[in-house]
């Protein structure tokens, strides 16, 4: 990390290190470059300035230039050049500055960097890590809320990967960055500076208090393809990643409802053996994601669940997800999946 | 690291190690600025080639910069417009507004009326006499900084602020973040924002209009920082595949927010030779310079409509402010800078320039600046009328599933449904609609 912030993490918090989720990300990044020389950060303003979202602060100041820098504003020069830096051997982290913009980048994506191993029989990989910022609540508007990771879990060849606190931010971005395949790493900016309840007229919480703060100076990694048990229970299972996973758990803990919520982490390669065995004892599941729904990732996991926990099932799963229109600004609340809607979907599966 | 695929081979020995070069900005915060580096061509010394001539005749002029308005504050050379008082007059007048709106909805945004703006200080001219030297009726494909064309064009201020509020009067239903408008009525896309969209869709419908033997062209602007987009070398293709009648405005603004033109390739060429690679005609421009931002415009606008083909137009300017409400630019650049910009603020030259005519003087000006800030008070009143961001008067919940498709498919009466029980839920069965 990045002296600026670990002074002032150290300070605010009397030794125990407790760190906001940028500065986790800070940290990953920072111990990535110091470990592996062929680490390279680059992105628009990640360099001097240390990004819009100072994910990359000081960095460039202790790595260098040739290490940490910024870019032209092209998402397709961007991820094509981290093809062509993996293909020399390099192991590349750019940054998209908004998942909204990545678009640009997706043919050299979808079409390159997601078959490069498949097509060249392993001759050639792209061992990149994409960090983008990602999903709403900060009437960013529909170019900067949306949550398009199933437009990625739907291509072979890229791993997808989201962390919900800044514990296992670091560690999931060490072992994205140290994988050998291109991982997609969204980070769901609502959630940068503090867990998020979901009712959007409270106070904002800081990280300071939630346990998953603290993180530990040095090197761990969290492996991909294992979810989080964010709470054990009996009555029903609750798949969430994200900003979602804090929503999910402030509207089961209000209602008191006895759930266990699986947090998943990683959406490709995911922890199916996890979401077996917890459906499989509460019998109810439901899914929850801010994403759209028609296609969303929680088509997918209900498909998954039904197919493999349909005679352990006791009523349908249900998702609960953002609505099929492009983000709004000024009725985000409104289009945002909260409490509310995520009451219903649980009072509707506990009274089947 | 990548072992060479031959392990023993000699290939690399005694050849210079290679080195990567990342661009630097000249100066950092808290530096000393001293722009002499930059070259100021003089004011009239630039050649005016026909306006159906060869593209290539443009050459010197995409390394050379465009000036009208001298030292002396008087018009120079072939590229004079020669407008009248009376437009001068009303080109000051819409800088006025420009500068008048853009200072009170800042200070908005930090009130917490709404939740983002972006000014666009110093660059006035590129958009106000851009716009006045195209038709009415021309197309315009803006990015999110084009706030003088709108202006220029005679946009209700009201509607502008209902926009920038989100509320319940926004004709575009609070959808887009704010400053991101479309008007139709005065021939305005509607802006995205993803950088250089805009800049094909300028050039397609350039192509429409000469499909369809129409009379009106294209024109679009972009930032420098954005050519860099895959999206505005498709634009210069098409444009010159298709001799297309449409204008690229390229406002070099020297930043794009943190990173200086360096990283759109400024170090080593001008944004204006780009056209000489694609064939287009280009023109390398004082934006700041009133006159010659309407000459250019005027110059490339003649052209198009004589199908003797489009323009790439560099306006070279700087961006006096923060990128915007969220950016805060002592981080990454010299305070300096905007001081020490070679060339001056677009309004004081405009207005110097009148002075030296005898056509104005500062009482008048005071007046003007003072009925400028009192027209955009007053329509900010009017506009909050309408609420402001977040505080509930906003349009109807069901709008939000409106106009996703022409018509509203199953799936979406399902979810207004689920939204409209959920805000009764919300407000306790109150709370219409
Ligand atoms: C496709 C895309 N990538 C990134 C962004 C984020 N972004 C918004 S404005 C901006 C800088 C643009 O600079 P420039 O084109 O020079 O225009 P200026 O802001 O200076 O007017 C960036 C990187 C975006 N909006 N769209």
């Amino acid at each position: 990390m990045s002296t600026e912030t670990k002074a002032q993490a150290a300070s605010e918090n009397g030794g125990e290190r407790r760190l906001n989720m940028i500065e986790a990300i800070n940290d990953a990044l920072d111990i990535m470059l110091e470990k592996d020389p062929d680490v390279i950060v680059m992105g628009e303003d990640v360099g001097y300035f240390g990004g819009v979202f100072r994910c990359t602060a000081g960095l460039q100041k202790k790595h260098g230039k040739t290490r940490v820098f910024d870019t032209p504003i092209s998402e397709c020069g961007i991820i094509g050049v981290a093809v062509g830096m993996g293909a020399y051997g390099l192991r590349p982290v750019p940054e998209i500055q908004f998942a909204d913009y990545i678009y640009p980048g997706l043919d050299q994506l979808v079409s390159e960097a997601a078959r490069l191993r498949y097509r060249s029989a392993t001759e050639y990989i792209a061992p990149m890590t994409v960090r983008s910022p990602f999903g709403g609540g900060i009437f960013g508007g529909q170019t900067h809320s949306q949550s398009p990771e199933a437009l990625f879990t739907h291509v072979s060849g890229l791993k997808t990967v989201i962390p919900s606190t800044p514990y296992d931010a670091k560690g999931l971005l060490i072992a994205s960055i140290e994988d050998n395949d291109p991982v997609i790493f969204f980070e769901p900016k609502r959630i940068y500076n503090g867990p998020f309840s979901g009712y959007y007229d409270k106070p904002a919480e800081p990280w300071k208090r939630h346990a998953q703060s603290v993180v530990p100076e040095g090197y761990y990694r969290i492996p991909l393809g294992e979810a989080r048990t964010v709470a054990e229970g009996e009555a029903l299972t609750v798949l969430a990643y994200g900003t979602m996973v804090h929503v999910a758990e402030s509207v089961c803990r209000e209602k008191g409802v006895d759930a266990e919520i699986l947090d998943l982490r990683t959406l490709v390669p995911l922890d199916i053996e996890a979401i077996e065995r917890s459906v499989e004892k509460t019998g109810r599941c439901l899914i929850v994601h801010e994403a759209t729904r028609t296609s969303g990732f929680g088509a997918e996991l209900s498909a998954l669940v039904t197919e493999r926990c349909f005679y352990h099932l006791e009523a349908p799963v249900e998702r609960v997800t953002g609505f099929d229109t492009p983000y709004p600004h000024s009725l985000e609340w409104a289009y945002f999946p909260g409490p509310i809607r995520i009451g219903e979907a649980i009072d509707k599966l506990l009274s089947e | 690291m990548a072992d060479r695929p031959d392990a023993d081979s000699e290939a690399g020995a005694n050849k210079p190690a290679l080195r990567l070069h990342v661009p630097e900005p000249k100066f950092r915060p808290g530096d000393t600025v001293d722009f002499s580096h930059v070259p100021i061509s003089e004011a009239g010394k630039q050649p005016r080639p026909d306006e159906a001539c060869d593209a290539r005749e443009t050459e010197g002029l995409c390394y050379d910069l465009i000036r009208v308005l001298g030292d002396d504050d008087k018009a120079h050379g072939p590229w004079d417009p020669k407008l009248d008082p009376e437009t001068l007059r009303a080109m000051l007048g819409h800088f006025a507004l420009v500068r008048a709106f853009d200072e009170r909805m800042f200070r908005g945004q930090r009130q917490g009326k709404t939740s983002f703006y972006m000014k666009c200080t110093g660059e006035e001219a590129t958009s106000v006499a851009a716009a006045m030297a195209l038709a009415s009726d021309d197309m315009v494909f803006p990015s999110y900084r084009q706030q003088g064309v709108l202006i220029a064009r005679g946009y209700d201020l009201v509607e502008m602020i209902n926009q920038i509020y989100s509320n319940k009067g926004d004709k575009l239903k609070g959808r887009q973040l704010p400053i991101m408008y479309s008007s139709r009525e005065h021939s305005f896309f509607s802006i995205s924002g993803n950088l250089a969209t805009q800049t094909p869709q300028a050039v397609g419908w350039a192509m429409a209009s000469a499909i369809k033997g129409d009379t009106r062209i294209a024109a679009t602007w972009v930032g420098e920082g954005s050519t860099a987009e895959g999206d505005f070398h498709s634009a210069c293709t098409f444009a010159t595949v298709y001799n297309a009648p449409v204008i690229l405005n390229v406002i070099n603004n020297q930043w794009a927010i943190s990173s200086f033109s360096g990283f759109a390739g400024a170090e080593r060429t001008t944004f204006a030779a780009r056209a000489l690679g694609y064939g287009l005609a280009g023109l390398r421009v004082d934006g700041n310079d009133a006159l010659a931002v309407y000459a250019a415009q005027r110059w490339a606008a003649n052209r198009a409509r004589a199908n003797a083909g489009p323009t790439l137009i560099e306006y070279f300017t700087y961006r006096a402010e923060g990128h915007s409400t969220s950016d805060d630019p002592a981080g990454y650049r010299s305070a300096q800078e905007r001081d020490e910009w070679p060339l001056g603020d677009p309004v004081t030259r405009l207005k110097d320039h009148l002075i030296a005519l005898g056509e104005w003087d500062e009482d008048r000006q005071a007046e003007m600046d003072r009925k400028a800030a009192e027209r955009v008070k007053a329509a900010t009143k009017e506009a909050e009328k309408n609420g402001i961001l977040g505080h509930g008067m906003h349009q109807p919940f069901r709008t939000m599933f409106e106009d996703v498709f022409e018509e509203l498919p199953w799936h979406l009466k399902e979810q207004a449904e689920q939204a409209t029980r959920e805000r009764l839920i919300k407000f306790n069965g109150g709370r219409p609609q």
